[in-house]
């Protein structure tokens, strides 16, 4: 289980980037983070993987506290990251450097099929297309059987076509392990398609909104009713998410009456 | 998918015709490329020729721009004597030894002050400021202190050796794409394997430039060295080439220069490439 507790980040430029996040994520669970641009969305997924340090709060896997970099917690970046100089086997390999040779050239190549890039292990990646990049930046990730997968919008760069059979890769993928993944996106559609659950945040500074459980049966049919209704809930969540200083016209009410009163 | 894209494409033949425009088979590519390296050719062969032709027939009298046939001849000449070789011998051992000391020490002091920020506060403001000194100013303390012959021949062309090198190393590893660094930490690499695994292939391809254009250097150097006294050497050619009023000797010791410089550029090239064959960039053929 990853327990975020009153978690918040202040840059050093005083940007209020987070504030008093608190989510917890159960074993397995698809968390999907949905906003809009500057909701701090990845800040937070950078916290998670220890990249930055979070100003206050603590993050917790499984009851240990995490202070930087753990091995159970991968991540994908918004760009595949490939390290252009290895192949693409070599690539998937990176994180198994303390693994023995046998056990490592299996997980990879049972990856490899995973992502049906067997044919290309020996390529560079300058030889690959964007989404199939992915697929092995993916790929490198979940050999490594991490127990929380962070996302940070790995298919943004992607079309349409290639982001669908890419969501298919990655559940493939997390059917095995089952790792808890935790997945920021302004998509809301891959949200619902992936996720069990959408937490919408909202910005100035980053907090959580709402969030609204995706109980819809897998696989999951994206025409059915039940999608759209989803994806309409979660719009209008993130409508309500953007243009919230409601508090303000109740506030402003109050006065007028306080003024009539007079 | 890509089913679908080839019968639009075939829809419309003009698309197809740009296709094949924009990527021609590597076979053909091939063969365009030749053509233009013969071109390149082209001019000083035809200049060559046009001067030996006004020599021949009497046009000009070619005593102090000797035509192509008698700088060959002297060329030929001094490799029968075995002249050539010891000369070349020699100034390629001057270079080779100076190279190696410039370029060992400007890969340590690149890569420390590359790497750390309080060495580089602490070394980068003194290279600096001996970069900006001439290297040939070096020249009469480095008789003194090492006396005439070859220690002071090769200090002279370590220290020009040494700049581009320092500055490419640290320049490069300045540079190195912090987001791969990222996946280093990602995956909590130590210091020594975050600099073996990712930092150093990624610098490799600027280290190879920077290698090269200290081998450059090395060559404009050791001619400076043998300027400055010496019984033997490409250089000395050069001076005795001058001082007995041989221009024919001071063109064949330019053209060995030529072909060692770039043996040893291309020698430096092909050792490096299998290091930086990943590279996606348009400089393959360099």
């Amino acid at each position: 289980m990853l327990e975020l507790e009153h978690l918040s980040k202040i840059y050093a430029d005083g940007t209020r980037a987070l504030s008093d996040i608190n989510l917890f994520v159960r074993q397995g669970e698809i968390v999907s983070l949905i906003g809009g641009s500057g909701c701090g969305k990845t800040t937070l997924l950078r916290l998670i993987a220890g990249l930055d340090r979070a100003s206050a709060g603590a993050i917790k896997l499984d009851g240990e506290a995490l202070s930087g970099p753990h091995p159970s917690v991968g991540i994908v970046f918004q760009e595949p990251r490939l390290l252009p100089w290895l192949s693409v086997f070599d690539n998937i390999a990176f994180g198994l450097d303390h693994i023995n040779a046998t056990e490592r050239k299996a997980r990879v190549e049972h990856a490899l099929e995973k992502i049906g890039l067997s044919e290309h292990a020996g390529r560079w990646p300058r030889d690959l297309s964007g989404g199939q990049q992915q697929r092995v930046a993916i790929a490198r990730a979940f050999v490594t059987h991490p127990k929380v997968l962070l996302l940070d919008e790995p298919f943004s760069a992607l079309d349409a076509f290639t982001r669908a059979s890419l969501h298919e890769h990655l559940l493939g993928l997390w059917e095995e392990t089952r790792p808890t993944v935790v997945l920021v996106t302004h998509d809301v559609q891959e949200a619902v398609t992936l996720a069990d659950r959408a937490v919408v945040m909202q910005p100035k500074p980053g907090r959580i909104f709402d969030e609204l459980p995706l109980t819809l049966s897998r696989p999951r049919d994206k025409t059915g009713l039940p999608f759209e209704t989803s994806v309409r809930r979660i719009l209008t969540a993130l409508d309500h998410s953007l243009n919230t200083p409601q508090q303000q016209p109740q506030r402003e009410r109050d006065r007028q009456a306080a003024a009539l009163w007079w | 998918m890509s089913g679908e894209i080839a019968t639009t494409a075939s829809a419309w033949s003009s698309q197809q015709g740009a296709a094949a425009l924009a990527a021609p088979s590597l076979a053909e590519k091939r063969r365009a490329f030749d053509w233009r390296i013969l071109l390149g050719f082209l001019l000083p062969i035809a200049v060559a020729l046009l001067w030996e032709a006004a020599v021949r027939f009497g046009l000009a009298q070619g005593r102090l721009v000797p035509p192509p046939s008698r700088i060959f001849a002297t060329l030929l000449a001094l490799a029968e004597t075995g002249e050539l070789w010891t000369h070349t011998w020699m100034t390629l051992w001057r270079v080779v030894v100076g190279f190696v000391i410039g370029a060992v020490a400007g890969i340590v002091l690149g890569a420390l002050s590359g790497s750390s920020e309080t060495l580089r506060r602490l070394l980068d403001p003194t290279l600096q400021a001996l970069r900006a000194i001439p290297s040939i100013a070096w020249v009469p303390l480095f008789i003194l202190w090492l006396g005439i012959f070859e220690a002071s021949k090769v200090a002279l062309i370590a220290v020009g050796v040494f700049f581009p090198v320092y500055l490419g190393i640290a320049g490069a590893i300045l540079s190195v794409d912090r987001k791969l660094v990222e996946v280093g930490h990602v995956f909590r690499l130590s210091r020594f394997k975050l600099a073996r695994r990712i930092l150093l292939p990624a610098v490799l391809p600027e280290a190879v430039i920077a290698l090269r254009s200290g081998l450059g250097l090395g060559f404009m150097f050791v001619v400076a060295a043998e300027f400055m006294g010496a019984s033997e050497g490409l250089g000395y050619l050069l001076v005795d080439g001058q001082q007995m009023g041989k221009p024919d000797q001071i063109l064949a010791a330019i053209i060995a220069f030529a072909l060692l410089g770039k043996l040893a550029d291309s020698l430096l090239v092909l050792s490096t490439r299998p290091l930086v064959r990943w590279q996606d960039t348009v400089r393959e053929r360099l």
